[in-house]
């Protein structure tokens, strides 16, 4: 099974419909087990109670980079490749990303108030994936500005290519300019910083956030595929009625036209 | 070479002559900085300030509004489908327009920027730091906004959808320019780092900008 099989829409239907119970099943489970952990982890000596914030802040945040990076993996797709489900991918992640920016920017604000004494701070990492939040968004308003998929997609490809060049800028921001956020301490040099109790629930949590991205991804890779053969009944729908009353034999034509669409 | 330079040339002609709406952005410029006074009140003080801020958001919204110029005109009358078709690299002839557009809309605006200066109470050496970092960053601006105005000529989309797609790209431009400008008239911080860091923002959108632009246009157009 490659990439290539896969672009048979209908054996790309048949396979997730196996495949979503399973993950969808294997996320809840791994969520349970990661809040439970989360819950469980003592008190930052620091931070107190508030470290929890963490475990849902971190897998956020990493997701709403790698939901990009997979954006630009199918916009190669749709440029290079021309593989058909590439821009369905592209346009089914889009939504997606933006969600977990928003939530990784509002429990990362939520945690701030009480740590930094502030919601919002022009800090360099706060400032890039704001940034990223607003790509998303312009995306998305992209994808709803043009009727024809195939067009909007290789526009949105473009885009998404550039706006992959902020991806590094969020990761080593913190790196280039010293200021409020902290520096990584999972996936560093010389092994993560993090005490074992803390670190567990937190990949823990950041497996079970990508098993939900890919879940959801996949439920609506289907929902636009499907979305978009309604759209191609109702076209040819509408142009067999518009055909059939200017030749006049309207009553046939027009009932075979209604089963397609019922089908 | 002499391909390009004829189609720089060509571009400048148009956008100069009547009907080519070049100045039409220094226009806009100064309405802009003329707004901003009544928006904060006539305070001297406060206005050299954030002259800097202002002089750099007004040169963004008008580099912004004669964007979608850059490519619609040509697709309208033809003669972008002749470009694509000819046997300079797109990409090379894209950047060629960017620099035509720059030449003919970003340049006036730098020649503006210290009659503007006046008006908001900078003083010389103020002035001068604001005219060379836009004078550093304002093709950034252009190289990357010609990846929007390739989108919205495929997309027959222009205006509003554009500069939500273009204005995020320009932020860091925004960023490290008025940094800059701050650096000499106020800040602790030294004028180079900033400086440099907007020189190559806008090195690194000169090799993005037309390559990003030319895949767009020879996806789109068809």
């Amino acid at each position: 099974m490659t990439l290539i099989d896969l672009a048979n829409p209908t054996r790309f239907l048949a396979l997730t419909a196996r495949v979503l119970p399973w993950l969808a099943a294997a996320t809840v489970i791994l969520l349970a087990i990661g809040l439970y952990q989360s819950a469980l982890a003592p008190d930052d000596y620091q931070q107190g109670a508030t470290v929890k914030i963490m475990f849902i802040h971190v897998p956020n945040a990493w997701l709403s980079m790698f939901v990009w990076g997979v954006m630009s993996i199918a916009s190669l797709g749709t440029l290079v490749w021309r593989h058909p489900l590439a821009d369905v991918a592209a346009k089914a992640a889009a939504p997606i990303g933006a969600a977990f920016t928003f939530l990784a920017l509002l429990t990362g604000s939520l945690w701030g108030r009480p740590m930094w004494g502030t919601y919002w701070e022009w800090d360099a990492r706060l400032t890039s994936v704001l940034i990223l939040f607003l790509m998303y968004l312009g995306l998305m308003a992209l994808w709803r500005a043009v009727d024809d998929p195939s067009r909007a997609a290789r526009a949105a490809a473009v885009l998404t290519l550039v706006g992959a060049i902020n991806l590094p800028i969020i990761k080593f921001s913190v790196d280039w300019w010293n200021t409020l956020h902290q520096p990584a301490s999972v996936m560093r040099m010389g092994g993560p910083a993090l005490d074992k109790s803390f670190l567990i629930p937190l990949l823990v949590m950041a497996i079970a956030f990508t098993l939900l991205f890919v879940t959801l991804h996949l439920a609506a890779m289907r929902n636009e595929i499907l979305r978009r053969r309604v759209r191609s009944l109702q076209m040819m729908q509408a142009s067999r009625v518009a055909f059939s009353s200017e030749t006049g034999t309207g009553s046939r034509q027009g009932n075979a036209s209604n089963e397609a669409g019922a089908a | 070479m002499t391909a390009l330079f004829a189609l720089v040339r060509r571009d400048i002609r148009i956008a100069l002559r009547v009907g080519g709406g070049a100045l039409i952005g220094v226009l806009f410029f100064l309405t802009v900085v003329v707004l901003m006074p009544f928006a904060v009140g006539p305070d001297l003080a406060l206005l050299s300030r954030l002259g800097p801020a202002i002089l750099w958001l007004g040169a963004l919204l008008a580099s912004l509004l004669t964007l979608d110029r850059m490519f619609m005109a040509d697709h309208e009358d033809g003669s972008l489908d002749l470009i694509t078709m000819s046997r300079t690299p797109l990409e090379l002839a894209c950047a060629a327009k960017a620099l035509a557009h720059w030449l003919a809309a970003g340049l006036p605006l730098i020649v503006a920027t210290p009659v503007l200066g006046l008006l908001l109470n900078l003083d010389m050496v103020a002035t001068g730091a604001v005219a060379l970092t836009l004078l550093a960053g304002t093709p950034a601006l252009t190289f990357t906004g010609m990846i929007g105005a390739a989108l919205a000529v495929t997309l027959h989309r222009g205006g509003l959808l554009m500069a939500v797609l273009v204005l995020p790209l320009s932020i860091p431009v925004l960023i490290f320019g008025v940094a800059a400008s701050q650096a000499v008239i106020v800040g602790p911080m030294t004028f180079g780092a900033p400086f440099s860091i907007l020189c190559a923002l806008s090195l690194v959108s000169l090799v993005i900008g037309p390559f990003a632009a030319a895949a767009s246009l020879r996806q789109g157009l068809d």
